[in-house]
């Protein structure tokens, strides 16, 4: 099978790839784990009380968030008898032996008028000390939010980040001429279609309040920027100059956008309001600028630029409008995204022939390359820094996938017979 | 085990999917510069605009009635020649494309109304974004040397579609040559 021989030129090893023949309707993403941290966390995820009243569960989608952060494993509770329900019933014989640092138990009791009550508590295994604890009150139907609820609660207080499994995702699919704009749950589950077009879409960019997404569609014969609301699905021309239009980027406040616009000539920075007001001149260069990424403080600009002979990556200081080049190894380095932790920045580098992603620490100026190409394009930075999201290539088809910052979890996100691209990473949930 | 395969598979709750097609219009659109009126007042500006470089296209392809001319579309007419292709990394239009430029350019010349879009396109090579600058930078070039040779800018957007929309599909050279380009496109064509 080729595609396992591809993986394992840089994987760790692949204990199992079960490709289900049954193909998910539209876009739907599946995730593969294909590469892990070096030391996964044992935690034992106990099937809540009377969770198995219901068809869909909760604790097997808390055990597969856990799973593909490439942090933990799980360990079986097979044999705990009576099975625990709550931090008291919990013995640490049993899960000693099992080598678990961790147990997850919890409930679930019917409350009438279709709600239900859900419980969990986290417990240190080692000294039966528990570490997280919750009740939430929902609907069937807000089972999977509750589980990527669960699942963030013992990320974080298990390794001190928050998580990111209640996030969102938008993408690009495109299946013969039709482009589709989705937004899906992390973890690929529950897509759906934003935005059809029979023209190339790209660039989602998501506001940081969630609300909404900006992109680029060619659908009137030259880019457009466009906002769509999530809510309504309502949409705007937010930039519709003459020439081309495109690479929109939210300044972190929600209220306007950096975007690239030619009306004035050449590819150049313009700061825009949300509602497509008050376009202003971010920058003037003689060559291209684009690429616009706002640093997490909303203080500076990261953007690509060719003033220097090739493009390489600057950062502008909106105080003092002062430019600085960022990068300096190699003739091609583009995409800048800054990483929300204020740390440094993720962006695509050319090798020889080779596009791959890498990170640059804004103090230190180190640079760590993360993945090894041959075609990886189009970065997006998990909320929790954590995880880099990022467009590739295999089989000739394009793919998501999904590096850590520290390069060891590396997965995969699928479409069957669709090419994917143009990640972006959305918000935390307010 | 420290590897997993999720086979996340869904009853496709996709029930709820739609799509918007729906076009509202742009909040913020410039008068649009390539107009009949601005044509003409361009024209105009123009005064004694003359046509004796039309002979460089062979045929003046001059249009009547505001229409365009048969001659943009006549394949033994150099005006139905609307593709201009670029070296790798380049922006330089290439001698062997110079008689073709110079044709569209004194056809704006000699019929003011008349406006063009000039598309710009890459290879697959490297970010969506930077590509798009990349055409954008190969599609003003040639409206560069259009206005040197007769076209008004007013006649002449200039937009970029990356590599968005190859013509060839390949991976190669080959197919990278044929991506790397720039279409003459008229307006109401």
């Amino acid at each position: 099978m080729p595609r396992l021989l591809r993986l394992a030129r840089f994987l760790l090893p692949l204990v199992a790839l079960a490709l289900l023949a049954v193909a998910p309707a539209r876009a739907q993403l599946d995730i593969d784990i294909i590469g892990g941290s070096g030391t996964l966390t044992p935690i034992a995820i106990v099937p809540f009380e009377n969770e198995n009243n219901w068809p869909l569960g909760i604790t097997g989608i808390v055990g597969a968030d856990l799973v593909r952060s490439g942090l933990f494993k799980l360990v079986d509770y097979a044999g705990v008898v009576p099975r625990p329900a709550r931090a008291e019933d919990l013995r640490a014989d049993d899960w000693r032996s099992r080598g678990a640092d961790a147990v997850v138990v919890g409930s679930m009791r019917a409350q009438g008028e279709g709600r239900v009550e859900v419980r969990f508590a986290l417990v240190d295994a080692v000294k039966m000390k528990q570490l997280a604890a919750m009740t939430y009150v929902v609907t069937p139907a807000q089972f999977r939010a509750t589980a990527h609820k669960i699942a963030d609660a013992i990320y974080e207080a298990l390794t001190g980040d928050v998580g990111v499994f209640s996030t969102r995702i938008a993408y690009i699919a495109k299946q013969g001429p039709r482009y589709q704009l989705y937004v899906a749950e992390a973890d690929g589950y529950n897509a759906q279609v934003v935005v059809t077009s029979n023209e190339p879409l790209l660039s989602p960019a998501w506001s940081p309040d969630g609300t909404r997404i900006a992109y680029v569609s060619l659908e009137n014969k030259k880019p457009v920027v466009y906002v769509q609301s999530l809510e309504t699905g309502r949409r705007q021309a937010l930039a519709n100059f003459r020439g081309s239009n495109s690479a929109p980027a939210w300044a972190p406040d929600s209220r306007r956008l950096a975007v690239t616009l030619t009306k004035d000539g050449g590819s150049q920075l313009f700061l825009i309001n949300a509602d497509g007001s008050g376009v202003q001149r971010l920058l003037a260069s003689p060559g291209i600028d684009t690429e616009a990424n706002f640093t997490p403080d909303g203080k500076s600009v990261l953007f690509t630029s060719d003033r220097g002979g090739t493009p390489q990556i600057y950062r502008l200081s909106l105080g003092s409008n002062a430019v600085e080049r960022m990068t300096f190894e190699g003739g091609y380095n583009v995409s800048a995204r800054a990483t929300p932790d204020g740390k440094g920045f993720v962006f695509v580098r050319r090798d020889g022939g080779r596009f791959q992603l890498a990170i640059q620490d804004f103090a230190t100026r180190q640079v760590q390359v993360l993945t090894s190409g041959p075609l990886d394009e189009s970065p997006s930075v998990s909320p929790n820094s954590k995880l880099i999201l990022y467009a590739a290539e295999q089989g000739g088809r394009g793919i998501l996938a999904a590096v850590s910052s520290d390069g060891r979890v590396k997965q995969r996100l699928v479409a069957p017979a669709t090419d994917v691209r143009e990640p972006a990473w959305g918000p935390l949930p307010r | 085990m420290r590897n997993f395969l999720i086979a996340a598979f869904v009853a496709a709750f996709l029930v709820g999917c739609q799509s918007t097609e729906t076009q509202s219009p742009a909040p913020i659109e410039e008068p649009a510069p390539g107009s009949a009126a601005a044509g003409a007042a361009a024209g105009a500006a123009a005064g004694g605009a003359t046509t004796s470089g039309a002979t460089t296209a062979g045929v003046s392809g001059a249009a009547t009635g505001g229409g365009l001319s048969p001659a943009l579309k006549d394949p033994k007419n150099i005006l139905s020649k609307r593709v201009i292709y670029f070296d790798y990394d380049s922006f330089v239009v290439k001698d062997e494309y110079r008689a073709q430029v110079e044709a569209h350019a004194k056809y704006l010349q000699t019929n003011r109304p008349a406006n063009i879009t000039l598309q710009g396109h890459t290879d697959e090579r490297g970010s969506r974004e930077y590509n798009i600058a990349l055409g954008q930078k190969r599609a003003d070039a040639v409206k560069q040397l259009m206005r040197v040779l007769g076209g008004t800018e007013v006649q002449i957007e200039t937009v970029s579609f990356g590599k968005e929309k190859p013509k060839a599909s390949g991976h190669d050279e080959s197919s990278w040559a044929q991506n790397r380009r720039v279409e003459i496109i008229y307006v109401g064509e």
